[in-house]
């Protein structure tokens, strides 16, 4: 091969597979994003069922209701709004009632409970999801002190 | 001690930072010696401003000095001795004072140990560094000053974060600094030869062991932090693609990419242009993670405090050294003579390859963290990027690299024979499929796609050992002869052969857990019993306990084996009485690799009790190959090719000679 050959068989390859990655990063974002929904929002809009979502408010005060084994239903609210959501797993340590919550997962067609697959409470006793701090606190609901310490 | 002392003792550093920044660059420009000088003791005594400023907050967090409002916050009284310890970076103002000590650790580590630099580059480098060392000494002064007093003193503190109160705190910061601050040096050789616009083979051999030196540490920290997260959250996961963990991957891939280039660049004068860029940008994602981490762009356990000022801060530490790197970088590039070609087929060639796949797997991961950021503050729409966009997209794209890593090293320089390394690796090859098949047999379960992860994992390793095996000649040679050949080769090829046998132990580890894993999820009520794994745990009931900081409500659990018991373990929930914040701590058998992980849930009101069990099979071999790696890059680093001030070989010989001849 001329260097000229060589120079254009290295960049070929490079450029293809970069062209490559690009197409599955485009790809993966179609599959795996998740858009972030409060209740509200979800009496405006609705989500088509099986699609993965993210549902954040406050656990609504005396609607935690442990069913079958680790199967747990609650409700997640805004004050303006609230969905029913059902969740089979181990709560994390700091989910309570009243606190802020994420949960992710999926409506299933016909039904209007939110099925979690994953509810997320992080690490920090005043810590609120900072995607529900923000909403709430647009929406002037905001009860919880500032985060700055 | 007072702690105004510490305050003190941080201005001057500022004070000496700045003067440092200045004046070896003027020297070095105009040749003057006294002022190039002037970098190796300026960074000495820097070093030791900060150290002493560092041991005065110590001083104060051990003694518990709570009118010191960093010591209220983040420690109380009865906290143990390693934590009070340890809690002085568990927090914002204490993490930036680490990060800022190792910085200036390594720039006295240059002054020393870079006695044999040429004048110009060492007073280059050392300046450069002492810019970095102003940046983040103003912001620490300005934004995050740990000596701030509060009057009256409290009579108690708040508590250190119960999630950090672990000797995981102790290790994984100082770990994962001294690796990410440690890219500072590539990045301040980098912009220094830009400066002088000359870059030789000369100049990769020194920024070799400082990048080599640095990616240990950082893989040592990175699977610290890992493992610490696997056992501390009660969640069973050791990665979780947080936007705080790809923090800390991405220096590491890129990382380890500029290693790999600056080999070509030491032997082959080649892709000089290229190992300046990714010297720039492996420490422009070092501090674009401490960007991420520190500034409350992100909530995690790791972002201690949000305070906007700090975030538009170190905001602009990064645009400044990010943007001023790159403008340099195109401002110079097009002046340095670029290397010489090579066959695709070669040693050169599969490196550029290495480099290809771990920069273009850095952007897909790096676009995939900020994509929800940037798509949140220019439309305000919230999405969550999570683990299967990373598994998809990485995943797949490290394949290729996977499959390529044992032909490397057997690939000659200039022009590589693929049919002759394709001839010395089938053995591996085929053996790694065998023992991926008997392994899938005997575990028995999960898709079968796994046997050929499995197979690459171990292709790596039998990969690596072939290549030491071939360089050794054994059964070519006499066993005699091969062993000396084998003992006397360089430090360096036992240390690319420990590397890549690490990272295929990892890629056999994560394979072996995601296949083989189980998970139950019962509920339980004393004298019940649950499968996993084939042992038998009997839950035994639970206990109350008190800690020195904390209350726990302990389960207890008899793990037995075909009828025998073998183990048993407490699993508890625990309550950190100063903060009113609960924490799981999973109870953890190891068998061999494999491990026995169990976790408290609530309480039922029956009296039962959700228990979470997971067997996870030869989960330790993701963090024992990191180990291994990370042993791979000492062995590596004793090399004495690398070892910037070791004597030359010549030198032996002559002396042997003179010896001879008296």
């Amino acid at each position: 091969m001329t260097r000229k050959q060589k120079r254009l068989a290295i960049i070929g390859g490079g450029m293809s597979f970069i062209l490559a990655a690009a197409l599955l990063v485009m790809f993966a974002f179609g599959q795996s994003i998740a858009y972030f929904y409060m209740p509200a929002d979800l009496a405006k809009t609705s989500v088509p069922p099986e699609t993965r979502i993210r549902l954040g408010g406050l656990v609504e005060k005396g609607s935690v209701a442990r069913g079958e084994g680790s199967t747990v239903s609650f409700a997640v609210t805004d004050n303006e709004n609230t969905v029913k959501v059902t969740y089979t797993g181990i709560l994390p340590d700091l989910f309570r009632e009243g606190q802020g919550v994420v949960t992710e997962g999926k409506f299933i067609a016909g039904s209007d409970v939110f099925v979690a697959d994953s509810v997320l409470a992080k690490h920090d006793e005043n810590y609120m999801p900072k995607e529900v701090a923000d909403r709430l606190k647009e929406q002037g609901v905001w009860e919880g002190q500032e985060q700055t310490q | 001690m007072s702690v105004e002392l510490g305050h003190y003792a941080l201005v001057l550093a500022l004070a000496t930072a700045i003067v440092l920044s200045i004046l070896p660059i003027w020297g070095a420009w105009r040749g003057d010696r006294p002022l190039m000088e002037l970098a190796t003791s300026g960074s000495l005594a820097l070093f030791g401003l900060v150290a002493f400023a560092f041991a005065v907050l110590t001083q104060a967090h051990l003694a518990s000095d709570f009118s010191v409002k960093n010591v209220w916050e983040n420690s109380h009284s009865l906290v143990p001795f390693i934590f009070k310890f340890s809690g002085v970076w568990g927090n914002h103002e204490g993490s930036m004072l680490l990060w800022l000590l190792i910085l200036v650790f390594f720039s006295a580590l240059v002054a020393i140990f870079g006695r044999n630099l040429p004048d110009t580059l060492r007073a280059n480098v050392l300046a450069v560094q002492a810019w970095v060392a102003t940046a983040f000494t103003l912001f620490i002064l300005l934004t995050s000053n740990p000596f701030a007093r509060l009057n009256p003193a409290p009579p108690e503190g708040q508590d250190l974060n119960p999630v950090l109160q672990d000797v995981g705190l102790a290790i994984h910061p100082p770990l994962l600094y001294l690796g990410y601050v440690g890219f500072s040096v590539c990045f301040s050789f980098a912009i220094a030869a830009l400066m002088e616009g000359r870059i030789d083979a000369a100049w990769a051999r020194w920024v070799r062991p400082w990048t080599l030196a640095a990616w240990t540490f950082l893989t040592a920290g990175i699977a610290m932090g890992s493992y610490w997260a696997y056992y501390e959250l009660g969640w069973g996961g050791w990665w979780f693609w947080d936007p705080v963990e790809n923090a800390s991957f991405m220096p590491w891939l890129a990382g380890t990419a500029l290693l790999h280039s600056a080999i070509v660049m030491e032997k082959r004068e080649a892709l000089k242009i290229w190992t300046i860029l990714l010297a720039i940008l492996t420490f422009s994602l070092s501090l674009l993670g401490t960007f991420l981490v520190r500034s409350g762009v992100l909530t995690s356990v790791h972002a201690f405090a949000t305070d906007p000022s700090r975030g538009i801060f170190i905001l602009c530490i990064l645009v400044l050294f990010i943007g001023g790197a790159l403008a340099l970088f195109a401002f110079r590039a097009p002046q340095l003579n670029s290397g010489g070609l090579f066959a695709p087929i070669s040693r050169e060639g599969a490196l550029v390859l290495n480099n290809l796949i771990l920069t273009v797997s850095t952007a897909t991961v790096l676009i995939g963290t900020l994509y929800p950021l940037l798509l949140e503050s220019l439309t305000g729409e919230k999405i969550s990027v999570g683990p299967p966009f990373f598994n998809m997209t990485f995943g797949l794209l490290m394949i290729p690299l996977l499959l390529a890593v044992p032909f490397g090293p057997l690939l000659a320089w200039k022009r590589g024979d693929l049919l002759g390394a394709l001839q010395r690796l089938y053995v591996a090859a085929g053996l790694a499929f065998f023992v991926a098949l008997v392994f899938y047999y005997v575990e028995n379960g999960g898709p079968v796609m796994a046997v050929l992860g499995l197979a690459a994992g171990l292709f790596l390793v039998f990969g690596a050992v072939s290549d030491l095996w071939f360089r050794a000649g054994i059964g070519k040679q006499a066993m005699g002869v091969a062993w000396r050949r084998l003992v006397g080769l360089p430090r360096s090829a036992f240390g690319t052969a420990l590397a890549h046998m690490g990272l295929g132990i990892t890629v056999l580890g994560i394979v072996a857990v995601t296949t083989f894993e189980t998970e139950h999820v019962v509920e339980m009520k004393p004298g019940m019993t649950a499968e996993a794994g084939g042992y038998t745990l009997a839950f035994d009931g639970m206990r109350s306990a008190v800690g020195p900081n904390y209350t726990e409500d302990r389960g207890h659990f008899t793990v037995s084996r075909g009828g025998a018991t073998v183990a048993d373990v407490w699993s508890s929930k625990r309550l950190y009485t100063a903060r009113r914040m609960p924490t799981t701590e999973a109870g953890i058998l190891t068998f061999g690799l494999s491990q026995l992980y169990v976790s408290l849930g609530d309480p039922m009101a029956d009296g039962g009790i959700v228990v979470r069990i997971w067997w996870k099979p030869y989960i330790l071999c993701i963090w024992g190959g990191a180990l291994v790696m990370m042993f791979g890059g000492f062995v590596s680093l004793s090399d004495r090719r690398l070892r910037v001030g070791a004597p030359s070989r010549r030198a032996k010989p002559v002396k042997a000679a003179l010896e001879a001849g008296e």
